[in-house]
Order: C-alpha cells, then structure tokens, then sequence
C-alpha cells in the first residue's frame, strides 16, 4: 500500500512550461485518472513520476522524494506501461515479461528461479501463458496491451502507472484491460494512476479524477463532481451530453448540433 | 486447452521448463560453432608453401606436453609451425572473434543494424594513427613496440574518444544519432587527414594501402601477446552485458523505467568493444566486414536474443577470420591477398544466401 504525492510540481520542456504548480496526492490503493484535452500534461506527469523527465518541485512515494532514490529503487516502486511500448520483432512474451525482473537484479545479475516463477505466475493470471514463446510482433493488440502489463507487473510495484491504456483497442478488450488493471489493484493493493482520454471509462473505473488543462489541475474529486456538461464544455470546447447510468457511472456523450440529412433525402 | 468447449487441466510443466520461450545458446549451434573453429585451425596450420602432415601437426602441439613429448618432428618444420602458422591461426582467432563480438555488441547498443565496430571512427583513427607513423617515423619503435600499432591503438581510442565527447555535447547522449553523427564525422575528419598525408608522401603509399586493407602477418607470438589481454578483457566484458543489452532493445525511455541506465550500459560496452577493436586494429589493419556479416548471419539463422548472438558471434568470427586468411595467403601464393578483400569477397556473398534463403525476417 503507497501514496504518491506531488508538491508544487513544474515541468519544462526546453523554456516551454507543460505543468506548473500541481499538487496531488493519490492515497494507497486509489485510482487516480488523469483526464483532460491533449497536450494538458497528463502523460508527462507519468514521466515525471517514473522520473524519466526532470521537474522542479517534489514528488514523493510513501514519504520518500523520489529524486533520491536510485533507479532501481524505483522501478521497485514504480511500474509504468507506456502508451505505446516498444516490443522488439523476435522477441518472446516471456523474455519481454522477463525483462521487468529487472529492477531486482544486480548490474551483471541473472533473472534466477524466483523470477521464472513470479513470470510464470503472472503470464497465468493475464491468460499469455500459452503465448508465452509468441514473438511480440504475432500479437494481436490487446495481447499486446496485456504483455506490456505483465512487464509492469513483474517488477513487483505497489505503483502502477499507465499511459491510455485503452487507445487502439476495441470496445471489448478496452473494457478487458481496464477491468483486468481494476482487479489486479484489488488482489495487489496497487495505486494506480491513470492518464484516460475516454471519459466515460475514466468516470467508470476510477476512483477519482483529476481534470488537468494547459498544465494545469482545474478540478479534482469523485467522478459525478468533475464529469459536468459545463465543465467539459468549458475544457474541452466539446458539446456533451452526460448521463447517468443507474449505478454504473455516467456516460459522457458527445452531441452534434446538426445533424446532416440522409443520404438521397433532398432538402427542400 | 479448449476442446470442444471444455476446459483441459494443463498438463504439468516439467520442473526445469518453468518459462517457455526463453533465449538458449542451442547446444547444435555452439557444438558447431566449435568445430567450425577447429576445422578451420587445423586447415589453417596445414596449408602453406611448406608441405607438413597431420601427423606432424599433432605431434608438434603434442610435443610441449609431457608424456606426449617423445616426438621427433623434423626442427624446421616445428619451427614453422609454432613461430609462423600456429600463431597466425591463433591471431587470426583472436581477430575475428573479437571483431564479430564488437560489432554486435555495436549493433545492440545503438539498436542499429548497420553498426559495426568501426561505427564511431575507430577504423578512421586508426588509418590516421597508422599513416602518420609510416610517413614520418618509418622503422621507429617505443619502448621496443613498433610503432606502427601503437599508433594506430592510440588513433583508434582517440577517435571514439572524440565522437563520444562530440554527441554528448550535441544530445547529450539522450539518444544515439548524435553519438552516430559525430562518429560519422570524426571519421570524415580523420580520414581527409589520412588521405591528404598518403597523397603528400607518395612513397609510403604501398605500405599505408597494404596496412589499412589488413593482414595478419606476425612474427612469432608478439601480435598474439600485444592483443591477448585486450580481446579477452573486452569479450568478457561484453559477455557480461548479454541481459542488458536484449533489454537496452526495448529503447531508452523504457530501459530506464527498469531501473537500468541506458548511459551506463552504452558507455561501458562501448568503451569494452573500442579498447578491443582499437587493439586488433592495430595489429590486423581494418579489416572490413566481418563485425557486420558475421552478428547478422547469426542472427538470421538462430535467433536476435544477444544471450545467443555475442557467443555465437565470438565463435564463428573466428572461425570465419581464420578461414579467410588462409585462403589470403594462398590464393594467389606465393603473394598474399589482402585480408579485407577476402572477407568482403567471401563474406558478400555468402551473406546474401543467407539473407536471401531466411527470407531477411529476422533483420
């Protein structure tokens, strides 16, 4: 069980300001979704937290700054799945699953039977142990996405940050992982931080929102306080509707302003 | 398993298989690797102006041991095979293996794969180094090493020296291009030098040539001993990298989410892979090819897992150096051809079948 908490959190990219003077705190075993237009930030407050882009400010994982901590640390504590992971042509799932075993050998060190066996656990629980010998490039999209999941998984982090884990998928393995990382974070106790570009499962699955424009955290709370119409009218420059699903969170729909004729229909 | 909708109990996995799909030296390519090897040393011990017998050969390698030591081959032909032959083999070993397993130890550190060992200018420093002291110190020697190889060791270092100082001023080593560009450029750099010295001391010219297309040439065990603890020192170092360089493939970003230091494992092999190549480059010229054809034709034919390619490489280098050179020295006896030309010549083609009969899948 650990909390992250950013203080005051800048980033810069060259002289461009991307997010200025966030502070957020994720309790243990929350959901936290990052949400907002593109370009508000949310992926690179991923990056910041796993440290792979400097900031000013303080990021902290259980009380401890994260600056300090050395890589290893880290990826001890931090688990990310990127948006778009690199999975090497040729290589197998359960090399590349392998590979988040990292973090807990020694520079020169070899992956030993404990690490077969955490692999082989989780390969069984994400159902890609009879792909385990697959190479990354036969894999369909959301075997990929899960492959990409169990890497994060095996370096054993009580953090888990993943970068839009539903984009280029279907309706249904969207809602396979989402449900398989809501699960996971039940069985493990993980934290888990989000960055969603779909609302509606964002409202669905986490337990918070965290509404981020130009850098900026406009609003943060439970997901029937941030998913309003005028909101996202306002941040989004969209035109929504959002409805409430009896129990099973709020459906945010986007709604045209003209709709156009049938095709063949002649407009008098 | 699912057979007609009905969920199979796994059949138990045997104990040691726990993972399937894990890269494994395959035993038939190492056993081959091996032979290959032998093969080619022994071939390379037998051919030559001198006609000498297996059963020579195997008694003058015998003969040091004792117990074996009651052999009564003829003193020259000895004296042939352990100051001429044997140590030309065991270089020509050293050479390749070392050239085979650096540049696949180039190809996974900058995740390219047209890196060879000479990518960031060692080839160029140490045509410079070379040339200079052919053309301004002809004979000279320092502290009783010829310099030509000093020479060239310290063009060879100084040049990858200089391109890692040029890209990580220019990206800050935060990716490889810039440390791939300023290796372009220093070699640029070096060899307009190179080529301005070798054009104004026309003279030297055959012995600059015959120097930057390779030899191996060596008298008695000196080359063997000046490029020993290098190659070994650099082998071992980068078959200690095999994990981390299949999981440097995952890209920078992603490695360093490991917890591993992309910078740390680029500059460590990278130095490990110069000091070696700077040191056989020195002895042999800069042979072409070989740090490119052999990691690829490994590749090609037994998989891309680094835990494969760098010992293979460091095998089948060897064997494949050694085989060109006795094919260099006999070819058009009683002159010899220049190694690179073999290796290219040899080398070109037989990649092409390979490349040509996996169906380049695996590049």
């Amino acid at each position: 069980m650990t909390k992250v908490e950013l203080r005051g959190v800048g980033i810069a990219y060259e002289s461009e300001v991307v997010v200025s003077e966030l502070d957020l705190t994720v309790s243990s075993g929350e959901w936290l979704a990052l949400i907002g237009p593109n370009g508000a930030g949310k992926t690179t407050i991923l990056r910041a937290i796993a440290r792979l882009v400097s900031y000013q400010g303080e990021i902290q994982i259980d009380g401890k700054a994260v600056h300090n901590l050395t890589g290893r640390e880290l990826a001890r504590r931090v688990a990310m799945v990127m948006q778009e992971p690199h999975m090497p042509d040729g290589m197998s799932v359960s090399q590349y699953v392998l590979l988040g075993r990292s973090p807990h050998l020694t520079y020169f060190g070899k992956e030993g039977r404990t690490d077969h066996r955490v692999v082989a656990d989780i390969l069984e629980r994400l159902s890609l142990d009879r792909l385990a010998a697959r190479p990354l490039d036969h894999l369909s999209g959301g075997e990929r996405q899960r492959a990409a999941i169990a890497r994060a998984l095996a370096q054993q982090a009580p953090v888990l940050l993943v970068d839009e884990p539903t984009s280029s998928l279907d309706v249904g393995r969207q809602q396979e992982v989402l449900e398989l990382i809501d699960a996971l974070r039940a069985e493990q106790g993980l934290t888990v931080i989000a960055a969603m570009h779909e609302l509606t499962l964002a409202g669905q699955y986490a337990d918070r929102l965290a509404l981020l424009v130009g850098g900026k955290l406009v609003a943060v709370g439970a997901p029937a306080d941030v998913l309003t119409e005028p909101a996202i009218a306002i941040h989004y420059h969209a035109h929504v509707r959002v409805l409430s699903l009896n129990g099973s969170g709020r459906a945010v729909v986007p709604v045209r302003s003209h709709l156009p004729s049938p095709p063949g229909e002649v407009v008098p | 398993m699912l057979i007609l909708g009905r969920r199979l109990p796994a059949p138990p996995a045997p104990p040691l298989a726990l993972l399937q799909g894990l890269p494994r030296l395959p035993w038939v390519w190492a056993v081959a690797g091996v032979a290959a090897l032998l093969g080619a040393a022994i071939l390379g011990v037998l051919v030559g102006p001198v006609h000498i017998g297996l059963g020579t050969v195997v008694q003058a390698v015998l003969a040091p041991i004792p117990w074996f030591g009651a052999s009564s081959v003829d003193p020259s032909q000895a004296s042939i095979l352990w100051s001429l032959r044997i140590p030309r083999v065991v270089l020509g070993a050293l050479v390749g293996g070392m050239l085979a397993t650096a540049g696949a130890a180039y190809q996974g550190v900058f995740r390219n794969p047209l890196a060879d060992p000479y990518l960031l200018g060692a080839a160029a420093g140490a045509n410079l180094g070379a040339t200079l002291a052919i053309a301004f110190a002809p004979g000279s020697s320092l502290i009783g090493v010829n310099l030509v190889p000093l020479a060239g060791f310290v063009g060879a270092a100084l040049a990858v020296a200089g391109a890692y100082a040029l890209g990580r001023t220019v990206t800050g080593l935060r990716n490889t291009i810039g440390l791939i560009l300023a290796g372009v450029a220093i070699a640029a750099f070096f060899n307009a030098i190179q080529t301005y010295i070798q054009q104004a001391q026309t003279n030297n010219i055959r012995q600059v040539y015959s120097w930057i297309l390779g030899r191996l040439v060596t008298a008695g065990w000196d080359g063997v001993l000046l490029v020993l603890p290098y190659v070994a020192i650099s082998v071992a170092v980068i078959l200690l990298h095999r994990r981390l360089l299949d999981a440097l493939s995952v890209g920078d970003e992603e490695v360093t989410s490991l917890g591993i230091s992309a910078r740390r494992v680029r500059l460590i092999v990278v130095v490990a892979a110069t000091l070696g190549t700077a040191a056989v480059v020195a002895i042999a010229g800069t042979i072409a090819f070989v740090g490119i054809i052999i990691p690829h034709t490994v590749r090609l034919l037994v998989g891309r897992s680094y835990r494969v390619v760098i010992p293979l490489s460091l095998l089948f280098g060897a064997a494949f150096l050694v085989l060109a050179d006795t094919a260099a020295r006999t070819v058009a006896a009683p002159a010899e051809l220049p190694i690179g030309v073999i290796t290219a010549f040899i080398g070109a083609p037989f990649f092409i079948v390979v490349m040509r009969s996996t169906r380049a899948a695996a590049l």
